[in-house]
């Protein structure tokens, strides 16, 4: 189990830590706990003011523009820190100190990795997304083109990324919140299934975007102190931090540097490159984080904001970092949180940690800041984790409602008032789907569930977008064929490659048909080739239109002429 | 948007000049963040020794220092971004709207 955890709490994007697991049942046993007044408390006080935000947000929400975008009245500082709420996950938290924790230096490599997606947004996707769409990334991607083909084939890489992010979000966070609150784990699957429904279905965007708020300034205030108080401790000198680091970890040295050993994050350099294209364009791709830019007023906004989440995000990563070297320091070396009777069987302190690997930080929080601060800690990763799968549970849902419902089935003449209905009918489904899967996936390593959704939105979503706003010869059928070869690449790289093929499959060691950890590589190369030449190839009377659609869009993209105001709703 | 004022827009020569000028800043820091990034990651795979080495004598290393700017680097041309495309860019969006839908 707990190698199922560092997996599914690091994102791990294809990647395997070989750490020496002992039997992790018994580890959860040592660690679980019973009622802790105060971490359950704060977390009391947490879910009744995102109740009572839910209860003020339904009020607002009416229309369509409401549910979907919070009717374009986002500010750009608050949509950046939604964005970041949105995006800094438990599993980042959590994920990335104990990596940092195990590893050392490793873990700096995926923080890298995970931010520079965001700068990509900004020079190439927000200003054209804000002014061509209004709820979802398929407005734009199916701007100029045939609607029913490409809403169809955004919905599915919506869906599919939506899926696979979703349960392994929701496999993490019912196994750590058995850890840090001492729930059954079906009893947190249900938890967090319900509160997300909640906040989801009456609170439609705008709950949703308030409960990120309030979250990433939580998470951002909450990992601060810990950074601060593990600092202070070393007169404000991080290399005093790192000297006393190498000096406990039993890698030593090695810890400041890039790890090569089996399993270590980068194992080749054709998979460090797929993996990196991967995080880099996934980023761009990934539906619920697309969704954000349409709750801001303007394209002014739009790039505010990404500005601002950029900062958080990479502020936060930094922060993981020293958090992790502070848990070196002062979680290693106390006896107290260090399992004897594994110590005594070979493990090594790393490894014989109590709750092992995803408690790094909840336990440094205990050290440097008492039961307080590790109640505080605790609840606000539970909080961490409700933000992101409502989230993604809204963009789930907009994908079936807007996309599927309303332009496919209905032809675009759906009224407002069914098309929300169903969209609230469509998260109820999602939300018993999260909470279905979530317990039965609850023994299985869930972690290529991000890597996967990633890859697919490297290798679907990103290629259609990105080409239909700039590539004017772009046609209906080469975006559906490319999108298509792109998402089904991608989701058949993953299945085949070791981690799914062998891990999950139980198949033979070395049958694995791929050996590339993630298959951005191929899979994003093939969905651009495919949309290219088939495209190209196109003589048909549609594929006229779509290239002579191109001027229109193009000029609405640049100047924002015609795009939706926040009050034009 | 009628046919009329969608070409009277692309005829005007701000508007051609908002969008060479803008998509040639886009691209070159596009570029730019790739280099930086992917340069990182192949520093990783190929020279892990290098990063690993010690930047002043201490534990610190040359690899800590690079990691850490590659994240500074990266929320810095961001903000250089917004700050073209909320200023300059912002300014002449206007302007081109003002005149051709007089």
């Amino acid at each position: 189990m707990n190698r199922k955890l560092l997996h599914a709490l690091t994102l791990g994007v294809g990647l395997t830590p070989g750490l020496a697991l002992a039997d992790g049942v018994s580890t959860a046993g040592a660690v679980q706990r019973s009622f802790d007044p105060i971490a359950v408390g704060m977390f009391v006080f947490f879910v009744l003011v995102t109740l009572v935000i839910t209860y003020w947000a339904a009020k607002r929400t009416k229309t369509a523009a409401q549910f979907y975008a919070a009717g374009g009245g986002i500010t750009g500082l608050q949509n950046g820190l939604a964005i970041a709420g949105d995006y800094m996950s438990a599993a980042s938290f959590l994920g990335i100190s104990a990596f940092v924790y195990a590893w050392g230096y490793d873990g700096l490599i995926y923080s890298v990795g995970w931010l520079v997606g965001w700068p990509i947004v900004t020079f190439l996707i927000a200003e054209p997304l804000r002014n061509l769409g209004r709820f979802t990334f398929a407005d734009v991607a199916s701007f100029r083109f045939e609607q029913a083909p490409i809403r169809v084939l955004a919905a599915c890489g919506t869906l599919v990324t939506v899926a696979f992010y979703l349960i392994a979000q929701m496999v993490g966070a019912g196994a750590l919140i058995k850890i840090l609150f001492g729930l059954e784990y079906w009893h947190a699957e249900v938890l967090v299934g319900c509160l997300m429904i909640l906040y989801v279905t009456f609170g439609g965007m705008i709950a949703t975007t308030w409960v990120q708020i309030i979250k990433a300034c939580l998470l951002l205030g909450g990992a601060t102190l810990m950074a601060i108080l593990v600092l202070a401790a070393f007169g404000f000198n991080p290399g005093a931090l790192f000297a006393k680091a190498v000096e406990v970890h039993p890698l030593g040295g090695a810890i400041m540097g890039p790890i090569f050993k089996p399993g270590a994050p980068v194992s080749t350099p054709l998979s460090a490159i797929s993996t990196g294209l991967a995080l880099m364009f996934g980023t761009c791709g990934l539906p619920h984080i697309l969704m954000r830019f349409f709750t801001v007023g303007n394209a002014k906004e739009a790039r505010k904001s990404v500005f601002f989440a950029t900062g958080f995000i990479g502020y936060f990563y930094i922060l993981t970092f020293i958090i992790g070297f502070g848990a070196i320091v002062f979680v290693s070396t106390n006896p107290d949180f260090i399992d004897q009777a594994k110590l005594q069987a070979g493990a090594s302190v790393i490894t014989a940690t109590k709750g092992f690997p995803n408690m790094a930080a909840p336990l440094l929080a205990k050290a440097v800041g008492g039961d307080l601060l590790f109640g505080f800690i605790s609840a606000v990763a539970f909080a961490t984790m409700l933000a992101v799968v409502s989230g993604l549970t809204l963009a789930g849902a907009s994908a079936i409602s807007h996309d599927l419902y309303a332009t496919v089935f209905r032809g675009g003449k759906a009224n407002e008032g069914d098309e929300i209905r169903v969209s609230k009918i469509a998260t109820v489904c999602l939300g018993v789907f999260a909470i279905a899967v979530g317990i039965l996936a609850e023994r299985l390593n869930v972690a290529f569930g991000v890597g996967l959704a990633f890859a697919i939105a490297a290798s679907c979503n990103f290629p259609v977008l990105i080409m239909s706003m700039f590539w004017k010869n772009m046609t209906t059928r080469g975006a559906v064929v490319g999108g298509f070869l792109g998402l089904i690449t991608a989701f058949l790289g993953v299945v085949l490659s070791p981690a799914v093929w062998e891990g999950i499959f139980g198949n033979p060691k070395g049958s694995a048909l791929v050996t590339i950890d993630n298959p951005a590589l191929f899979s994003m190369l093939l969905a651009f080739v495919g949309i290219y030449v088939v495209s190209k190839l196109d003589s048909s009377a549609r594929a006229s239109k779509d290239r002579a659609g191109f001027a229109a869009q193009f000029v609405r993209s640049q100047t924002g002429i015609g795009a939706e105001g926040a009050a034009a709703h | 948007m009628a046919a009329t004022s969608l070409e009277a827009i692309q005829n005007n020569p701000k508007y051609q000049h908002l969008v060479a000028t803008r998509r040639s800043l886009g691209v070159t820091l596009s570029i730019l963040v790739c280099v930086i990034y992917f340069g990182f990651i192949l520093l990783v795979a190929f020279a892990p020794s290098f990063l690993g080495a010690s930047l002043t004598g201490g534990v610190t290393t040359v690899g800590i220092l690079v990691g850490v700017l590659v994240i500074v680097l990266a929320f810095l041309l961001t903000g250089y971004y917004v700050n073209r495309a909320n200023g300059a860019y912002d300014t002449l969006t206007k302007q081109i709207i003002e005149e051709t839908t007089k």
